[in-house]
Parts: C-alpha cells; structure tokens; sequence
C-alpha cells in the first residue's frame, strides 16, 4: 500500500513572540506514514510531535518541503476541504473540540459542513456512534459526560468525516486510566477493523506499545523509528530523551546487567512473565 | 451555587407542544404577544388566559414551574402594580396623603400584573418545551430571508449554539477557579463594595484566559472539521412543518383578530 | 507519631432536597499522622476530590467532622479560615487559577491574604519558588508567557508559600510528559522532607503513589476500601483490579509470575524491590 501522508524536507518555525527570534521548529524533516498502519509518535514536550500532526491536515502550512496527504499537497489550498475531510484530528481537551449541547448534533457536525444530504447524515452520526459505544448517549448534553465518553464523541464526530487517517494529539492526557483504555482500544478497532490509518501521539508507553510503528522525537528530529519491540530495547536512547522505558524493559534490562541473557523485547506484561519464570523456575 | 441558576431550561418531552415545529412556537409566541399588548378589558384577556393555560395542560408543563419564573420578577410586577394604583386618574375611591386610588387605577394595576404574568408565562412555556438547539434553528430558519440583505443569519445562530454549549462549562470552571482561589485564603466575601469587586479580579482573570484558550482551540478543532461558514451547510434535522403547524398557526392568527375584535368593545 | 487530622464519620450530600440529589462521601473515619505521605487513590466519581475539599473547609460537611490538631475546623469562623492557610490545597491544573501581572505577584497572593509583611512576604515568595522548581530569572515573568509545566510550578508555589503544615495535591502530574512529571515528583518529595509537612497526593497514577506514599487510602464509591502501607494495598491486587483500579506493572508482572508458580511476593510494586528478589531467584537456581 501506498502512504498515507508524506512529510519531506519539512521545515517550520513558529513566529517570534513579543519581538522575540523565530523559534524553529522542523529543519529538514522526512518521515512516511503508510496506508493503514498504526503509528505512534512519542518524545517529550517540544519534541515537535504537535506541530507535525498540524502540519497532516493544513492547519500549519511547511515553509520549506511539502507534506503530501494521499497525493494531495496540504499547500493546495483547492483542496483544503478534501484534505481535511480525509485525515482528520482529535485534540487533547474534548471539552474544547465540542460545538453543540447535544451528542448526535456534535457528531454531525462535520457531515453538516460537507453539505452532506439529511438521511446520509443520520446514518453517518448513527454509525460513528455505535463504533465507537456512545449509540445510547446519543441525546444527551455533552458536559454531563465523563473525559472518556467526551473524547469517543469527540472520535465520532470525525469518523463522521469518513476519514482515511486520523491524527490523535494526545487524546488520553487528560484522561483517568479507565477513559485511557476506552479510547484506546476505540482507536485499535478503527484501525484493525476499518482500516483507517492512525496516528497516535502520546506520552504514554503502554499506549505506544499497542501500535505496529513507534517514531521517537527529539527536537524536531526523528530519533529512532521502528517496531514497538525494536524502539523500546533500545533502553539508554530512550532514557536520554527524557523518555519512561516500560517496567518490564527496566527489569530484563537490569537482569542482563547482572548476568542474564533475556531477551528485551518482551514487552507485554505476560511475555516478560513467561521469560522470567522459563529462565528462573527450578 | 453558580450550578443552580438556570438558563432557558428545557423540560424534554414528547407532548403535542414539545413536538411543533420550533418556527411554529416561535411565531405563535410572537402572535401571543402582540395579542397580549393588544388586549382591552376582561373577555379579551379571559381568551389569552384559556389559550394559556389549554397550552400548559397540552404540554404537561406542571404549572410548579412556570409560577417558579415568575419568582424573580415579583419585585417589579409588585412595584408596578403599585405604581399604577396610585398615579392613575380618575374617579377617586380612597384618598389619604398625596395618594389617590381610583377605580381607573385598580383596573389598571390588574390588568398590567395579568399581562406581564401572562407574558412571562408564555414565553417560558416556550423555553421549557423547545430544546435550545431547535430554537436556535428555528430562529436561523426564521431569519433566513434576511440574508439577501447580509445579515449574518448563521453566524449569529452558531454564536447562539456555541455559547449554549459553553455557558454549563464555564459555569463549572468559575466554580473551580473560585474554590481554588479561597484555598489560597482569597475572602470574598467581607469588606465595602470596592473590597469586593477587588476580589473579582482573581476569579475573572483567569476565567478570561481560559475562555480565550478555549476559544482558540475551538476554532482550530472546528476548522478541522471542515467548518466553512454557513455556505453549503446540510442539516442533521431538517424543519419540516406538519399539519398541526398549519392548524396551530391559523389558531395563533385567529386569536389575534379575536383580540382586535374585542378592542372595539367594554367588555 | 501524633495524628493530625482526623476525619470522623464524614459525610457529604450533593444537590439536598432536588432529583439531582447524591452522596458523595458515605461516613468515613480515618486519621492522617502528622509528617507522612498518603496516597490517595480511587477511580472517577469515588469521592476522591470532595473528600480533599472537606480537609481545608472549602466544602462543610453533611454529618461528621474534620479535625485539624484536636481541634473542629467549624468550631468558629476564624478557625475555619485558618484551616485554609493550615491546609494547603492545590488543585488538579492549577495553573489555571494564575492571574497577577508577574510570577513573584501571583505567589505572593496566598501569604498576602495571610497579612504578613512585606519582608515575610518576600522570604516566602523566594523560598517556595525554590522549592517548587520556578526559575529565579521568571519571577518578574507574566505567568502567562511561561511553558505549561512553568505554570503549573509556579501555581505550586502560590499554595507551598502559605507555609501550610498539610500539603494537599490533586493530580499534580496529570497531562505532564514523563520527564517532567519526575522532575515534579522529586520536587514535592524533597520539599516533604526538608520541611517535614504532611502530604497528601491523589492520583490516578499506581505507580507515582506506590513508589511515594508511606500509606495509601483506598477510596470506592464514596467509602474507604482500604487503608495501609503499599505492600499491604497491592497485596489485595484482586481487589483493586474489581474496584476500577489498576496496580503497578511490577505488581501485575509479580501476581503473573506467582500464578506461574515461582516463590515471588506479589505486593512487590518498585523495580529495585523486583530485581531483589529475581536476583535471589537465580541465585537460588
């Protein structure tokens, strides 16, 4: 398959602030995300990881280089729409992407701007709703929600969109574990079961480790990019960019140290389980 | 606290009222109205009061409710009762100081408290079965002809729906800011009048910030959904008027010439 | 160690007398010794956030009372006032209370509403900008040019520079990247000791607590579920897991490898506390 969005030689800078220097951002960034893959985007604040994902749907336009999504230019501004409507963005605070006191409103809001007929856009709103498990809230008022029930709203109301990717700018920050999970596994579907390429961006490990694709950023540039397995071995890499490594890493890690040859790539909590217990049973 | 102030409450339900077309209960409100300040004499209001009260029963409405609206502005239905009993001319009835009650004055003062508890009445039975979101479509589909003219129908409709949204948000974040200010041992409430307008700043401040954040990012989330002005817009609810429209608007219209009528007799 | 608060048969009704009408917080009793760090833990909706708005005053309770010292907080109006300087709480994004023209105004506010002179004023200021990691060179900033983890330190600070004897956090670290939430950490760890004040922490976080707390309260629907050391709360990690909670990937790979069958402890919940015992494993093996 082809990519989905095409980001080459990116360069940006934020203007200056209060006749302050410009402060830049991207010098030359490249970085492909292939049709239908689920990739998350890790680093820490600044890294960069926001502005690129406003640079997948126009918001931000490169000053230098291009980002092309599914063929189209993001600076072809006769395609702004198409380019919105195909990768679309859910943001951190739900509270803050919400336009109407009603859920099915919210939903259809999207489909509204597109000019899409009244009985599609019932259907459209229905659907994105039983995707992603709101269907029985659909009359209810927004703020009574709680973070987790707002952000699959929130979800919904661009899987409206029939969107191709969507970009997600850390949707669990502010979020309970419970609400994490949710969205989480809402986001796994869309992209196991509809086929919509994702991209993830996020802080947390555990999330990151779910994806097929891991891309760490460090000041506007693209540390290390691979497999979950691939990124999350790498633990002294991970620790100098300020990153977490996951308690199990931490701990095979530490064995090695001491002697043991384990594998590190055993992630999950029942593969680092079955390592330890095959290597020290007696 | 600030949770329990209400603003254009809905009761949902699904009433004969409830399920009018909202352009119809916006204009049968305009309707009731006019006939209200049109209205002379004892039949004529006699008429609005059954037209209200067969309205309520319709809606289900327990009358509870409306006469809690009509709480607040029981200072000024006093005063102006109050008012128009002593500065009425007239045949004197009572007289005693520089005060004067004449029969004139006592009509007066009952008609005005009938037509402004009627008012209120009405227009909250508006509010109590029309969600907001259909009222704000109603009004934008009302006002559509005035966008030949350039008046910014859908804008003003979308402010009205996003400010609608917002209001029960920023509600809880004053909540918020306030308790976090009092934790810091911030005093509201002693001190002269300028003491405490003082301390508003503390609450207002970063109300103001947020509501700007949030404003921001808002625009930018609606900009990506594909938000583009009103030109081109579809509708998720279509307004479609029924039968019951046609009938409840040609009761509205016969109501207002009945009132006209009935101008022209003591009645 | 002396008790210094005392929570006694709590209780907070929401909304009384309307159809919205709920209980938050269902008869609690528990103490909170005087120079420790309790976790307090629950899911969304347990009581967690009325329960910490009862310990300053800012919420009077429905039945039950709250003891600072020995003494009621609603015993009269002054006293109730000083368990808001007494109790310093900082709430969830705190950050977005700021609002004075400069970093050093807005952190002054608390110790100004307190009537301490300038000098004190100042002394306050600078030390509880230290503490919470805010930058010297900012404190004649606008808190509103600075970075969101700037802010929310500088929010910190208004509250530590009351000098409170009890320090209250209400998810200190939420929406903060990894590096910084451990910075944070560090931060609020090493003002605990070199002040020796009572703190409180609420968090969603097992393992920010677990690794902090020396006690942790367990909060369900409205009710304590459990009070103890970490080792003793994630020894009942079924438990916890059927309330909503989630435990420490230690812990979960631990409970993992006793169901396996190796002689591992279960309520380990720290990486080091792990490889102690992995170690002694294949030492033994």
């Amino acid at each position: 398959m082809g990519n989905a969005i095409s980001v080459q030689d990116l360069h940006f800078s934020y203007p200056p602030q209060n006749g302050g220097a410009p402060y830049p951002v991207f010098d030359g960034l490249d970085v492909n995300i292939e049709e239908g893959s689920f990739v998350a985007v890790l680093g820490h604040n600044g890294s960069g990881k926001s502005t690129l994902a406003k640079h997948c749907n126009a918001i931000l336009l490169p000053e230098g280089g291009s980002v092309q999504v599914f063929g189209m230019d993001t600076a072809d501004e006769a395609q702004l729409l198409e380019i919105r409507r195909t990768v679309g963005m859910v943001f951190q605070n739900p509270d803050n992407q919400m336009v109407a006191n009603v859920v099915e409103e919210d939903v259809a809001f999207a489909p509204e701007n597109l000019g899409v007929p009244s009985e599609e856009i019932r259907k459209r709103v229905d659907d994105a709703l039983k995707t992603v498990g709101m269907y029985d809230y659909r009359s209810h008022a927004p703020h009574l929600l709680s973070g987790g029930q707002k952000q699959r709203i929130a979800i919904a109301g661009v899987i409206a969109m029939q969107p191709r990717c969507i970009v997600l700018d850390e949707p669990t920050a502010m979020l309970d574990p419970h609400g994490r999970e949710d969205v989480i596994r809402t986001i796994e579907t869309l992209n196991r079961e509809n086929g919509i390429t994702v991209v993830l961006i996020t802080h947390h490990m555990t999330e990151a480790i779910r994806a097929d694709r891991v891309i760490v950023m460090q000041e506007g540039r693209i540390l290390t990019d691979g497999t979950p397995k691939e990124v999350f071995t790498q633990v002294e890499l991970l620790r100098s960019a300020g990153l977490e490594v996951p308690a199990t890493t931490q701990i095979i890690y530490e064995l090695n140290k001491a002697g043991l040859s384990l594998p590190l790539d055993a992630l999950s909590t029942e593969e680092c389980a079955h390592v330890l217990y095959e290597t020290l049973k007696t | 606290m600030l949770k329990d102030i209400t603003l254009g409450q809905y009761f949902p339900g699904n009433t004969i009222v409830h399920r009018l077309d909202p352009r119809t209960k916006l204009l049968m409100t305009l309707l009731y109205i006019v006939a209200l300040f049109l209205c002379k004499w004892f039949v004529s209001y006699g008429l609005m009061l059954v037209f209200l009260i067969t309205a309520v029963a319709l809606s289900r409405i327990r009358p509870k409710a409306l006469f809690k609206g009509l709480k607040p502005l029981l200072v000024i239905i006093v005063f102006t009762a109050v008012i128009n009993l002593f500065y009425t001319d007239g045949r004197v009835l009572a007289e005693f100081w520089i005060f004067k009650i004449t029969v004139e004055g006592i009509q007066n003062a009952f008609f005005l408290v009938l037509r402004i508890m009627l008012l209120v009445m009405g227009t909250f039975l508006l509010t109590y079965t029309t969600s907001p979101i259909a009222l704000t479509d109603g009004l934008e589909s009302l006002l559509s002809p005035l966008k030949k003219i350039h008046f910014p129908v859908h804008e003003l409709a979308m402010m009205m729906s996003i400010a609608l949204r917002f209001i029960p948000t920023l509600i809880e974040e004053t909540d918020k800011i306030i308790s976090a200010q009092k934790a810091r041992g911030a005093d509201f409430e002693t001190g002269n009048i300028f003491r405490r307008a003082k301390a508003l700043i503390p609450i207002l401040v970063p109300l103001f910030v947020s509501a700007f954040r949030r404003a921001d990012e808002l625009a930018t989330a609606m900009e990506c959904r594909c938000y583009h002005g009103g030109e081109g817009r579809t509708k998720l609810k279509q307004l479609h008027y029924h039968t019951r429209d046609v009938l409840c608007l040609l009761l509205g219209l016969a109501l207002l010439a009945g009132v006209i009528v009935l101008r022209h007799f003591t009645l | 160690m002396a008790a210094i608060i005392e929570v006694r048969d709590l209780c907070h009704t929401y909304s009384v007398g309307t159809p919205f009408e709920h209980d938050a917080i269902k008869h609690m009793d528990f103490t909170v010794e005087k120079g420790e760090f309790l976790g307090v833990i629950g899911h969304t909706g347990s009581g967690k956030s009325t329960l910490i708005q009862h310990l300053n005053g800012l919420l009077k309770p429905t039945c039950g009372d709250v003891l600072l010292g020995g003494e009621s907080i609603w015993k009269d109006k002054q006293t109730t006032r000083r368990a808001r300087f007494r109790v310093g709480l900082v709430f969830q994004y705190p950050e977005y209370q700021l609002f004075e023209d400069t970093v050093f105004e807005d952190i002054a506010f608390g110790p100004k509403n307190m009537g301490l002179d300038a000098a004190q004023v100042k002394q306050r200021v600078l030390r509880a900008a230290e503490f919470a990691g805010v930058k010297a060179s900012s404190l004649e900033k606008s808190p509103f040019d600075l970075s969101g983890g700037q802010k929310r330190r500088v929010a910190i600070a208004g509250v530590i520079a009351m000098e409170p004897e009890i320090v209250i956090f209400d998810e200190p670290t939420a929406g903060l990247d990894p590096a910084a939430r451990a910075s944070l950490l560090d931060n609020i760890s090493t003002y605990q000791k070199a002040t020796g004040a009572t703190v409180l922490m609420v968090s969603h976080s097992m393992d920010d607590v677990a690794v902090m707390a020396d006690r942790l309260l367990v909060l369900n629907e409205g009710q304590i579920e459990m009070l103890g050391t970490p080792a003793q709360i994630f020894a009942k990690a079924e438990r916890l897991q059927s309330i909503g909670l989630t435990v420490p990937q230690v812990t979960s790979l631990f409970l993992r490898l006793k169901e396996l069958g190796l002689p591992v402890d279960p309520a380990t919940y720290t990486v080091d506390a792990a490889l102690k015992q992995l170690l002694r494993l294949k030492g033994g093996a």
